[in-house]
């Protein structure tokens, strides 16, 4: 067993809209120790991106005590928590969240731009790197509207990946991406994984989530079940299961 | 984070807009032109006025006969006979500021040789006139004291009158010419002097020994002005009082009675000239100050837009470790950058604005070093303080608000 990457103890999170008060999360407690490869599940509407964005940082708990990294992130001010998603975290949106009219290299490079200790030349370098991990080097230069959806999301993840973080986080990172494509944007984190590193990410997909080490089910706010996966499925074989091609030859 | 990757970020943010950047620009850059080249015409003229007086003569002081009131008439001054040969000769034995003193005595009239006439106006002095004027002869010679003694009937020719009543070619020194039917010989030429600024040819005239116009011309015995020249600009202001207490005593004006008579300097001519312009250029300043200012809350609307629309890049720029000074920074280096291009741009519009006024209008211009480099640090500053604000609103948005911003 690795150590404790994400430590959780009775997570709150409420939010005011206007009379009403929202109690998103109702008290979660959750440890991800380093390597594991969690799939968050859940109904819409249950707390699954809240939570994201808590373990991300972006977000800070009503109450309760979150460790990440043995960093304890309830006391940090807004930035060193800034600096924290800089150095520690990676992050992967649904909607890839690239900045247009800027190339694939550039977009990648970004998070390092915020991080003084790197110089320009390490830049580039460890940006091509990521874009290898992501087999996309031929397309360093394409702007995203030159991209596909698929490629695009590679990209997003490349750029997750460059500043060497701790955990990713994926929020239905393949929500807006067709079966096949889906399965190659597993496949790349499944390979992270393997490398490595630790991987949370949300879906709505089962055999998606059987693709993770654990699962971890969400309902009103709440951890209803919490399982290691037994029967773990490899993207490869879900990758032959479907036709190369579109399938209708 | 360091200021390269800053301006990295702030650049490439800019590139991805550039026509918009442009446009946000234009503001300042008209601004900064209009600043440039309003300060150069404003300086230009006042340079010229200066330029002017200061050729007039070496540190003159100029006498004239004061406005006299006689039961609160006002008697006009050059009726007046107050200023005599003798005050002339008293300012060159008793004021010991004075390098040199002449009379002056003038009269308009007709010059006439062979068959070509023209109008004109004769000067007269002593041998001191040339060097208090500053005039200087190309041909021939000055007139001695000699000639003044006896008022001899020789002339020092201006270029105008030259060309008016020569044919070309002709050497007119030896040349005899009528002024008012008296025949006068031309023994020298005057150098040129051009226009003056109040678009004056002071090359239009002829210069004789003063006692010439008094006895032969205008048949007076008093002179109409006293010109004289300070040993120094220092030594111009204590020339001043000289004089006055001298003529004041010589006159028998008492303690509470006012001068008969005026003594100005040149560089009282030239501050209250100066002073004009100055105001002129304030003025021409301020206007343009203005489309300045336009510009600079262009550069705020925009940015403040620009900030709103971009509210999804910010939400992302902060999930990846931009920190809200980071962002702040760049929002307010976006601006600078807007801003100090533009002013460059600007400055080299001002200037060859100003060049241009120069050589196809003809306006004396002249291009102050130190507007240019304060229209700089005013673009500058524009940038900053017109970037703040909507550079705030940016850095303060919260992280997950604006990456769920629609
Ligand atoms: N900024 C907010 N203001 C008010 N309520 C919010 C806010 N963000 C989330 N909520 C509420 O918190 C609850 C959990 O939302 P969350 O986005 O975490 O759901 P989810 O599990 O990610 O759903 P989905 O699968 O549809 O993405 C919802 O009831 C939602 O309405
Ligand atoms: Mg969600």
């Amino acid at each position: 067993m690795g150590k404790a990457i994400i430590a959780v103890n009775d997570l709150r999170k409420d939010f005011q809209v206007g009379e009403v008060t929202v109690h998103a999360l109702r008290g979660i407690n959750l440890k991800i120790e380093s390597g594991e490869f969690v799939a968050i599940m859940g109904a819409s509407g249950s707390g699954k991106s809240t939570m994201l964005n808590i373990l991300g940082c972006l977000d800070k708990p009503t109450s309760g005590t979150y460790e990440l990294d043995s960093v304890s992130v309830a006391e940090l001010s807004k930035n060193e928590r800034a600096t924290l998603r800089n150095r520690k975290l990676g992050f992967v949106f649904q909607s890839y969240n690239l900045l247009p009219r800027t190339s694939a290299l550039e977009n990648v490079e970004l998070p390092l731009l915020y991080n003084p200790k790197i110089k320009a030349r390490e830049r580039k370098e460890i940006a091509l790197q990521a874009l290898e991990a992501v087999k996309l080097t031929d397309r360093m230069h394409h702007k995203p509207n030159q991209l596909s959806g698929g490629q695009q999301q590679r990209v997003a993840i490349a750029r997750s990946l460059v500043n060497d973080p701790v955990v990713i986080l994926a929020d239905e990172a393949t929500g807006n991406l067709d079966t096949r494509t889906s399965y190659e944007i597993m496949s790349l984190f499944q390979e992270l994984n393997e490398k490595g590193k630790t991987i949370v990410f949300v879906t709505h997909e089962y055999d998606i989530a059987r693709l993770a080490s654990r699962n971890v089910i969400f309902r009103d706010g709440h951890i209803i079940k919490e399982a290691q996966v037994t029967e773990r499925l490899n993207v490869q074989v879900l990758l032959e299961s479907i036709p190369a091609n579109d399938g209708f030859d | 984070m360091n200021l390269l990757n800053l301006l990295k970020i702030a650049v490439n943010a800019l590139l991805l807009n550039k026509l918009r950047a442009f446009l946000t620009m234009l503001g300042i850059v008209i601004g900064v032109a209009s600043v440039i080249a309003m300060l150069a015409i404003g300086q230009g003229s006042k340079k010229s006025i200066q330029d002017q007086v200061s050729s007039m003569g070496s540190n003159m002081i100029i006498v004239m006969p004061g406005i006299q009131q006689r039961g609160g008439v006002h008697m006009g001054s050059s009726s007046s006979k107050s200023l005599s040969v003798d005050d002339v000769e008293a300012i060159a034995m008793h004021c010991p500021s004075i390098k040199m003193v002449s009379p002056e005595v003038r009269s308009s009239g007709q010059v006439i040789y062979a068959n070509n006439n023209a109008p004109t106006t004769i000067y007269g002095g002593n041998e001191n006139y040339l060097g208090i004027k500053m005039l200087t002869v190309t041909s021939g010679r000055e007139f001695a004291s000699k000639e003044v003694q006896r008022a001899a009937k020789v002339c020092l020719i201006g270029q105008t009158v030259i060309d008016n009543i020569f044919e070309e070619g002709v050497d007119p020194i030896g040349k005899y010419i009528r002024f008012n039917s008296i025949p006068i010989k031309i023994i020298g030429v005057l150098s040129e002097k051009g226009q003056n600024t109040f678009g004056q040819d002071q090359d239009d005239l002829l210069i004789v020994p003063y006692t010439t116009v008094q006895k032969r011309i205008l048949a007076i015995s008093h002179i109409q002005t006293i010109l004289a020249s300070a040993l120094s600009e220092a030594a111009s202001s204590s020339a001043l009082t000289e004089i006055e207490n001298l003529l004041r005593q010589r006159h028998d004006i008492s303690d509470d009675e006012e001068d008969d008579f005026e003594v100005r300097s040149q560089e009282e001519l030239v501050k209250t000239f100066s002073s004009i312009s100055d105001i002129l250029t304030v003025l021409l300043g301020v206007i343009a100050g203005i489309s300045l200012l336009v510009g600079g809350i262009g550069i705020m609307n925009i940015m403040y837009v620009s900030v709103t629309e971009r509210t999804r890049e910010i939400g992302l720029r902060m999930s990846i470790g931009g920190r809200s000074i980071d962002i702040l920074l760049q929002f307010l280096t976006e601006s600078i950058l807007i801003s100090i291009i533009g002013g460059v741009i600007g400055i080299l519009s001002g200037l060859g604005a100003s060049q241009l006024v120069s050589s196809v209008m003809k306006w004396p211009v002249a291009v102050m070093p130190q507007a240019v480099l304060a229209s700089f640090l005013v673009c500058t500053a524009i940038g900053v303080f017109f970037g703040w604000y909507p550079a705030r609103k940016a850095a303060n948005l919260d992280p997950i608000d604006a990456l769920r911003y629609e």
